[in-house]
């Protein structure tokens, strides 16, 4: 255990439990018996979202049935957005406390992350060409998805390249502050490119007017998303500390 | 309920591969990122509690 | 503090004169790929006035993440980076001072270079003012937030191609500014709030870049 961990070990038997599972053997039967619970709430938020998007919303008048895709992309995009930024949130955690679970956590999450901003891409993608005629519009949600994919793809390919995983995982906190920060910068330019140069052709971001049940639909399928991204990357962070603890039992036994 | 038949629930009022194309890749990711656990888990050498 | 960052200034540009290639080689990449734009798209005067803004613009970019590795690399061969770690004069300091050093060996000539480029673009008097501008205020960006990526990425392997990974998306918005005030010069349209917004990103990054560059040298060499 590092030193910060045993500290927070002892603040944790002075009262604040939660800081008892800050060291990765504690968390891991946590995590394990969570697993079950989130991903049952998953499926059961996707079959009711979907049961609401494609049984009880209605034909759109525009869009005919082909907006039934804003029930994933949508979500997916959400998704995406959120988990970018919880990852910095690890990251900014491990580097504050010093805990190695943090970082763990981080990298646990950029897959799915990454996962979500792809089905995001192509979802929208496969909306885009019935509706406004093309395969790729590049509209301002779309284009900012699309630098978020290589934010995500950057982190990860950062934490691969770096041996050490602890340095990995601190320049990795690093790189995801710095991009949460530019998100919101990068959001803001593209939409302002993109006023300027679509003109008149109409955008993505101009979903058709929300029924009550269409909403519905969408907010149960990004629970659904969110029970399954917190189910995904627990079974995710199980794995990398079992990793991790066979590394460090490796590098033991060479050290003699 | 909004269809008349599974035909035309599968069809989509002709926008289905766009719709189904989208669903399926969808279910393709997450397929894709159960089974990659899987095989990371595979790889550590079988399973603990 | 301002002394010190003299210092290293100083220090850094003695040591790029010495090594006046590498300067050019930026300039000469900034030249041969603006050039090669026309060659792809065909030579019609309008449409190369209309995709000029961009094309000198993306180009200087690519130019500037060329040049970003010499940033550290040679002061990390040599241990004289540890030594600035350890060293009396705050990190920042050091990290700032080879900043602006950075800018005046690459982005301060693309910016004097780029009205010849812009002319092979066939582009007015105003827009080439405003390409002048938007790149002189842009530029230093590029060297503040590429110096992070450089310190990310220092010692890693497949440094050079993982640094524009990591660099280029958060260009994305000084790029949008910098051709978009070009392009509006060259529609006849006020171009004052790009480069207002241009300050802004300098402002902003001139004050967390640095920190966030420290910081990642400090994981790069604890």
């Amino acid at each position: 255990m590092s030193t910060n961990e045993l500290e927070l070990g002892e603040r944790a038997s002075r009262g604040e439990w939660w800081l008892r599972y800050a060291a990765p053997q504690a968390f891991f039967p946590l995590a394990s018996r969570l697993i079950p619970y989130f991903g049952t709430l998953a499926v059961v938020f996707a079959l009711a979202g979907l049961y609401l998007g494609f049984f009880v919303a209605p034909t759109d008048f525009q869009q005919g049935d082909a907006y039934r895709i804003i029930f994933l992309h949508v979500p997916a995009a959400w998704m995406s957005m959120f988990l970018y930024v919880v990852m910095a949130l690890w990251g900014a955690l491990g580097f504050v406390l010093n805990t190695r679970l943090s970082g763990m956590m981080a990298s646990a999450i950029a897959p799915t992350g990454a996962l979500f901003t792809f089905v995001a891409l192509w979802s929208g993608a496969l909306w885009g060409k019935p509706t406004w005629g093309t395969w790729w519009v590049w509209d301002a949600r779309l284009t900012s998805e699309l630098i978020l994919l290589f934010l995500y793809v950057g982190f990860i390919a950062l934490k691969a390249s770096i041996d050490d995983p602890r340095r990995a995982d601190r320049a990795g906190a690093v790189l995801a502050l710095v991009g949460v920060i530019n998100v919101p910068i990068i959001y803001f330019s593209v939409q302002w490119w993109n006023t300027l140069h679509q003109g008149a052709s109409v955008s993505l971001s101009k979903s058709p007017s929300m029924a009550t049940t269409m909403l519905w639909g969408m907010l149960l399928m990004a629970l659904a998303a969110w029970m399954y991204s917190i189910a995904v990357c627990l079974a995710r962070v199980r794995l990398i500390i079992r990793e991790r603890e066979q590394e460090m039992a490796w590098m033991r036994e060479l050290g003699g | 309920m909004n269809w008349g038949s599974v035909d035309a629930f599968l069809h989509m009022g002709g926008y289905g591969l766009f719709v189904w194309g989208s669903y399926g890749v969808g279910v393709l990711c997450v397929v894709i990122e159960l089974l990659a656990l899987k095989a990371r888990a595979r790889r550590l050498g079988g399973e603990r509690a | 503090m301002l002394a010190s960052i003299v210092g290293i200034i100083e220090r850094d540009l003695r040591l790029a004169f010495r090594r006046k290639g590498d300067v050019a080689q930026v300039l000469v990449f900034f030249v041969i790929v603006a050039s090669l734009f026309p060659l792809g798209t065909g030579a019609e005067p309008n449409q190369l006035r209309a995709m000029g803004p961009g094309v000198v613009w993306v180009a200087a970019l690519l130019a500037a993440l060329l040049s970003l590795n010499r940033l550290f690399a040679a002061d990390y061969a040599d241990g004289s980076l540890e030594q600035m770690l350890i060293a009396a004069q705050p990190l920042a300091a050091t990290v700032t001072g080879k900043t602006i050093a950075h800018w005046l060996t690459t982005g301060l000539p693309l910016t004097l270079l780029a009205p010849l480029l812009g002319v092979q673009y066939d582009l007015p008097a105003p827009a080439l003012g405003a390409l002048v501008a938007s790149l002189a205020l842009g530029t230093p960006v590029l060297s503040l937030i590429g110096a992070v990526g450089a310190a990310l990425t220092l010692g890693a392997r497949g440094a050079a191609v993982l640094l524009a990974l990591l660099v280029l998306p958060l260009y994305v918005p000084v790029l949008v500014f910098g051709a978009g005030a070009v392009g509006a010069a060259l529609a006849g349209l006020p171009h004052g709030a790009h480069l207002s917004l241009l300050g802004a990103f300098l402002a902003f990054s001139t004050v967390f870049a640095p920190w966030a560059t420290c910081a990642a040298l400090r994981i790069a060499l604890d």
